[in-house]
């Protein structure tokens, strides 16, 4: 145990000969959360989440721009906890789950803004359409669990227009667009 | 005149038949209209909401209809052997197309623990999830069922129609008036 701390710490200080470490997000535990909300005709903020999706991502504290983040949502488990809402929502005039069944994000660059705060920067696909978008993401924290694992985790968010990726049903002027807001814990490989 | 006879069924049947009747091609248009509805749409609430409440009325209906059926005297075929065979069969599948037709549309709106507000008199509790999707599965049978549905309804009035002006027979004066059984329905 004392060796593995030691060794842990060791390699996080040895930051010149550091290799960024693969983590998994820990959707399998729920550590990790793509939720959304979208104002309902301007007076209110709607929220809900994707319930399954999965990712992995590398990362190295001493070298944050060499990460990568790769992550995959079934639109299908789209939930708003409401059914009829969300049978709408994944149907044609929107998600076109049967159709698009995956959404997906692949980080194309990461810039480091210090103090844990990270620009990432990647390709987004929703709805047939890839468009590149900028996640505002920030460290929350890393270290040991209690259970001989190694953890880190990150909040992001980022903002897309629903017309950006064809998506035109018409909910009001003040719902043409989505904000994301990206919980993410992933464990050390 | 209330009940059924082995010449004719009776004003009860008669009007429960037409009630159904009515309702049935009201929903299936109302059903097809309300999915169209932009959001902004004044009926964007009410048209789904009169649907679920009409539909699950239905059911009651329908029931009570069977219940009645299941009393009276089976008025005698009409036709040949085949024929009346297929009505049988055809009648069967209306019954079981209209019932899976009130479960799937329970099921959908059902599948998030919610309750159906049957208009603003009581609400039908919801069973909770019975399966993954359930909204968006009971959704796809749902319609699809009430294509289905129509298409039976179309073949049930056509052959009804061909009794009425190819045969001439009382296939279909039996089911819009009762017949007296002095008069020969032939």
């Amino acid at each position: 145990m004392k060796k593995t701390l030691l060794a842990a710490s060791l390699l996080s200080t040895l930051a010149f000969n550091s290799v960024a470490a693969d983590y998994v997000i820990d959707t399998k535990g729920a550590h990790a959360s793509i939720n959304f909300k979208i104002q309902h005709l301007g007076y209110s903020w709607l929220t809900g989440r994707f319930n399954d999706f999965n990712g992995k991502f590398s990362y190295d504290a001493a070298t944050p721009t060499t990460s990568k983040v790769n992550v995959t949502i079934n639109t299908g488990s789209f939930d708003s906890n409401h059914a009829d809402r969300d049978k709408h929502i994944k149907g044609e005039d929107f998600l076109h789950a049967s159709k698009y069944p995956e959404a997906k994000f692949v980080s194309t660059k990461v810039e480091d803004l210090g103090t844990g705060k990270l620009k990432i920067i990647g390709d987004f696909t929703l709805h047939g359409v890839t468009n590149s978008i900028v996640i505002e993401a920030s460290k929350i924290g890393e270290g040991q669990d209690p259970w001989k694992g190694y953890r880190v985790g990150f909040a992001g968010t980022t903002r897309i227009a629903l017309a950006d990726y064809g998506i035109t049903y018409n909910l009001g002027p003040a719902s043409t667009y989505v904000e994301l807001e990206l919980q993410v814990e992933g464990i050390k490989q | 005149m209330l009940k059924d006879t082995q010449q004719s069924y009776g004003w009860l049947t008669i009007s429960l038949h037409w009630l159904t009747t009515f309702t049935v091609l009201s929903m299936f248009a109302l059903g097809l209209w309300m999915v169209e509805l932009d959001y902004y749409n004044p009926w964007y609430k009410d048209a789904p909401h009169y649907h679920k409440s009409i539909g699950l009325l239905l059911a009651a209906v329908l029931i009570l209809r069977l219940m009645w059926k299941l009393k009276q005297v089976k008025p005698a075929g009409i036709g040949k052997p085949w024929e009346q065979r297929t009505a049988t069969v055809v009648h069967a599948f209306l019954y079981l197309g209209l019932f899976s037709l009130f479960l799937s549309g329970y099921l959908i709106s059902t599948a998030d623990g919610r309750g159906i507000d049957i208009f603003s008199w009581f609400t039908l509790p919801s069973l909770g999830q019975w399966f993954a999707n359930q909204e968006d599965l009971a959704g796809d049978i749902h319609e699809w069922l009430g294509y289905a549905l129509i298409a039976l309804v179309a073949v049930h009035a056509g052959a009804a129609l061909k009794h009425h002006f190819i045969n001439k027979d009382a296939t279909l004066k039996r089911i819009v008036k009762p017949l007296t059984p002095i008069k020969d329905p032939k």
